[in-house]
């Protein structure tokens, strides 16, 4: 944090154009240093633009695996004159920054505390490549090079990517190649290589994977064994659906004939795409889809229906900076409670918080048990930051025995025993009736409505017969708490002092803990997972003193959602918040902690 | 919806379908909606097609959206699923149970308020999807549940209940269908169960989206003298085009008809409908000419009526979406699954 950047142990950052092609080269360069085995995480700040507009990427690269923005900047890769200025002065002191010096910089823009490299990338791939689309791709992987030398890359791996990216395309992979050796060349011959902090082959990152949560998601789906996906895109959820397709097309697909075992439905809008996804869940398959914070508003009156009428449906929010259209790519967590509550009355909905793309694959699965389980919509509510970044996580695996939970659901032959059937009685004592599906068995019929309806699932206006109904449905979401999935927590009776977090703000939340730690301040840690709270999140409320609340908004949502949910008190849970659309960085988080807890030291 | 428990009666001498079964079995609870509403003779028709066509009524899935007519799914078929959706949204619901289980016969019931207003996007859509199911807007120009406000089928110069014009020009369920590309485009009027009932069974029989639009007068709020969709005018305007037979697969067509009249169309499932011309220029497969003919005749304020357009060639939505034969609920989950092993092989891209 504050101590300055070492071996594996710093940040880069790229700026550029977008639509320049810089992606494959910002990938290029972070495999590089995850198969070097270093711990590495790449983070994409574009603007919702398709060509023109500025996009950064940032690489962290620690080899402690703390994940989070860093909050510093030690190499900065300034691509993009129109940015320049602001690029310059982002450098943390003592920091470097690479520019294009095929054309010159005016004199003021300098700074004496960092040290400016200039590689005439521009220059270089005019003398050896012929098109100008070559020219300008190939500026991006010309900075790979001289970073390689800067840095001290492991130039058999990148050549090994390079072959491996473009193993259909020979032309290709030799010009990447080309470009990566004049930059090194250029770099080693007029400075001074390596850089004092640069990579160092390690180890740790055996067994793991670089994926991003919305591709973890999907391939959930598939595992989970959903055969409907509808949706409307939107920012930042749509890769989501991508990624579904692409599975679907390798794993679902017969190869004799052609013909699909899987319905992806681009819907009209977020409202036809919450009712196809209902509709499919009322007639017993598993359906899902994704969607952002304008969908969920959108889809709000269906998820109420859900609710009330009991389908199941899984529903992932990734969500982005609102209100309104906010800032379409950039992240944060500001949809819990409009999520918790989506739709008018007495509505309230399970959802599960993954806090990386692992999370995310089993999380996926785990939607789909839950709502076929409590016969309710699920929603995942996920962020641009983990669906649409790279992350570093252990690699996914799959229990071969896992039988979906199909929850209760009357089959012909019980049907054909009972005596009656009737939808919303509660014969188990749990809150969870039974069901039917539409085909199977006469007997089996009954009639869904949003409507009031009462245990015997029929039409009714009858106060009692209504509050019975809804009554029931509360101890449905008691019992929904034992499904849910169990909070993290790292607990020393020593500490009265404790962080609640989810999502991606765990990242941070664990590094700032470190710190703190390492500044002789130790705190306990929980990290929710699911809504309804579980007796756990109780339990850790109860025990500590001062709570801090750790989150992604400005209204400090989840601590309204705990305030409302449990019973702690107000004076208990200091807000700790982080909503700029960029991903929480460790750094905000330890400095409004340290504040407040120098405030309670004052008093 | 609301809807009382009709007492089943069933007399020796009811006839029976090849299932064995009365038209009593094909009934629902007992309609709560006002004395003489058209939308009651729509129920009746559709017990009537269902019970002749010999559909074991579990196979059936009955969806609605909002308003009085799409309560009444709960007054036919009470051994078949319903589905009392949102306001509008009905073709949404629709969309997404068929697409993991097209065995069945899905019925959707509307009004003109919940497909012309709110629901006319995801209107359109399940036609230009051609999801295969039969929709029926019962179409009374107003909006009963609410009191009597004009709905967007409602003609200009239509009068209210308290006389208030209309001046907003009416939607057109049937052109804008054709003019979208619809497969099966019908209208009818729910004082004519005989023209009706044999529409209903083409429509079910239809491979695709087939609408059905009924008139269908509102006896409370849209009855009266100077309402352009009561009973009296509709009975005064009423222009049948096309006259439609539906023939099951497995009988022969026996009926007598004038050469040149006549228009047998064989429908997915091997039934047929013979089409006779009431009116010698009409062409109900060509798009265009339907579409100008229907438009001469609104200009007229006549109510044109019969199976206004059909094209079975039109691939329906499975097809479309290149889906298994197989319903994707009963797929074996094992098939869906790619397993551990792919699972592993698979992240290699991801290193």
């Amino acid at each position: 944090m504050s101590t300055g950047p070492k071996n594996n142990d710093f940040t880069i950052k790229i700026a550029n154009v977008n639509g320049t092609g810089s992606a494959s080269a910002n990938a290029l360069l972070m495999k590089t240093f995850f198969r070097m085995g270093i711990p590495v995480v790449g983070k994409n700040y574009f603007p919702s633009n398709i060509q023109g507009l500025p996009t950064w990427y940032e690489i962290r690269v620690n080899d402690e695996g703390h994940l989070a923005r860093s909050g510093r900047l030690d190499l900065m890769v300034a691509m993009n004159a129109e940015t320049y200025a602001k690029d310059l002065a982002e450098v943390s002191p003592g920091g470097f920054l690479l520019y294009d010096s095929t054309w010159p910089r005016r004199q003021m823009l300098n700074r004496d505390d960092i040290t400016v490299i200039g590689i005439p990338l521009a220059k270089m791939c005019n003398e050896h490549f012929d098109t100008a689309r070559s020219r300008v791709l190939m500026k991006n992987v010309a900075y790979v090079g001289a970073l390689a030398a800067l840095l001290d890359l492991d130039l058999k791996v990148i050549r090994e990517s390079l072959k491996k990216t473009f193993a259909a395309k020979k032309h290709l992979a030799e010009a990447n190649q080309q470009a990566i050796d004049f930059g090194y060349q250029y770099a080693r011959e007029h400075y001074n290589c390596p850089l004092p902090f640069h990579a160092e082959t390690a180890d740790k990152t055996a067994d793991h994977i670089m994926i991003d949560g919305n591709t973890a998601a999907a391939l959930g789906c598939l595992y989970a064994g959903a055969t409907l996906g509808a949706w409307y895109p939107i920012t930042p959820s749509t890769s989501v659906m991508d990624a579904f397709k692409r599975f679907c097309e390798m794993y679902r697909v017969d190869k004799k004939t052609g013909k699909r075992d899987y319905a992806i439905i681009q819907a009209e809008d977020e409202l036809a795409a919450a009712g196809m996804v209902l509709g499919a869940g009322w007639n017993g398959a598993r359906a899902f889809t994704p969607t952002s914070g304008p969908g969920i508003s959108l889809m709000s009156e269906f998820l109420g229906y859900g609710y009330f009428t009991e389908i199941p449906a899984v529903f992932i929010n990734v969500q982005r900076c609102g209100p309104s259209t906010g800032m379409p790519t950039r992240t944060q967590q500001a949809d819990v409670i409009s999520t918790a509550y989506a739709s008018h009355g007495d509505t309230r909905h399970v959802l599960l918080f993954p806090a990386n793309p692992e999370e995310c694959f089993y999380f996926a699965v785990q939607a789909f048990d839950l709502a076929e389980r409590l016969q309710t919509p699920v929603i995942i509510l996920t962020d641009l930051d983990i669906g649409m970044n790279d992350w570093m996580c252990p690699g996914l695996e799959w229990d071969d025995n896992y039988e979906p939970d199909r929850g209760k659901v009357l089959n012909a032959k019980e049907l054909e025993e009972i005596e009656a059937f009737h939808r919303y009685f509660d014969r188990d004592g749990d809150g969870i009736p039974y069901r039917t599906l539409p085909g199977v068995h006469p007997k089996g019929a009954y009639f869904t409505r949003g409507s009031g309806h009462n245990m015997y699932g029929s039409y009714t206006e009858d106060a009692n017969e209504y509050q019975e109904v809804v009554d029931r449905l509360r101890r449905k979401w008691e019992t929904a708490k034992t499904y849910i999935p169990e909070a993290v927590v790292e607990y020393s009776e020593k500490y009265r002092t404790g962080i609640i977090a989810f999502g991606s703000s765990d990242g941070a939340v664990r590094e700032a803990r470190d710190r703190l730690k390492d500044s002789g301040v130790g705190v306990n840690y929980l990290r929710v997972r699911g809504f309804p709270f579980t007796d756990e999140v109780q339990r850790f409320l109860d025990v500590h003193d001062r709570i801090y609340v750790v989150e992604q908004n400005r209204d400090a949502q989840l601590r309204s959602l705990l305030l409302m949910e449990t019973r702690v008190s107000q004076d208990k849970l200091i807000p700790v918040l982080h909503y700029n659309g960029l991903p929480i960085d460790a750094v905000g988080v330890l400095d409004q902690i340290n504040k407040d807890l120098e405030k309670v030291v004052a008093a | 919806m609301s809807y009382i428990r009709k007492p089943q009666i069933i007399h020796r001498g009811l006839a029976r379908n090849s299932l064995g079964l009365t038209v009593r079995d094909y009934e629902g609870g007992m309609s709560t909606l006002c004395a003489g509403c058209g939308h009651d003779s729509v129920t009746g028709a559709l017990v009537q097609a269902a019970f002749e066509l010999s559909i074991p009524p579990h196979q059936m899935a009955k969806l609605s959206g909002i308003g009085c007519s799409s309560k009444t799914p709960a007054y036919f078929l009470r051994q078949s699923h319903g589905f009392n959706s949102v306001h509008g949204r009905m073709p949404s619901v629709a969309t997404g149970a068929n697409a993991v289980n097209g065995d069945l016969y899905y019925v959707g019931v509307s009004g003109d308020g919940d497909t012309l207003s709110i629901g006319l996007g995801q209107f359109m859509h399940a036609v230009r999807r051609n999801v295969n199911m039969l929709y029926v807007i019962e179409n009374n120009g107003v909006y009963g549940l609410t009191k009597g406000q004009f709905s967007a089928s409602a003609d200009v110069g239509s009068r209210a209940k308290k006389g208030e014009e209309n001046v907003q020009p009416p939607i057109d369920p049937c052109q804008t269908v054709i003019a979208q590309g619809g497969s099966f485009v019908a209208r009818s009027f729910s004082g004519d169960k005989d023209q009706l009932v044999p529409m209903i069974k083409a429509g079910l029989a239809h491979r695709g989206f087939a609408l059905i639009d009924v008139i269908s007068p509102c006896v409370t709020f849209n009855d009266h003298e100077g309402s352009t969709k009561s009973y009296q005018f509709t009975r005064d305007h009423y222009h049948p085009a096309i006259h439609a037979d539906f023939v099951p697969p497995s009988e022969e067509i026996l009926a007598e008809y004038e050469e040149g009249s006549v228009m047998p169309v064989v429908l997915h499932d091997g039934s047929t409908i013979v089409l006779r011309k009431a009116d010698e220029k009409y062409d109900p497969t060509n798009r265009a000419t339907a579409l100008a003919m229907l438009q001469e005749s609104q200009a007229a304020s006549e109510i044109m009526t019969g199976v206004l357009y059909i094209d079975e060639s039109k691939p329906e939505m499975h097809e479309v979406n290149q889906q298994t034969g197989d319903p994707l609920l009963n797929l074996d989950y094992k098939r869906l699954c790619p397993g551990n092993k792919r699972l592993a092989e698979l992240q290699d891209r991801f290193r």
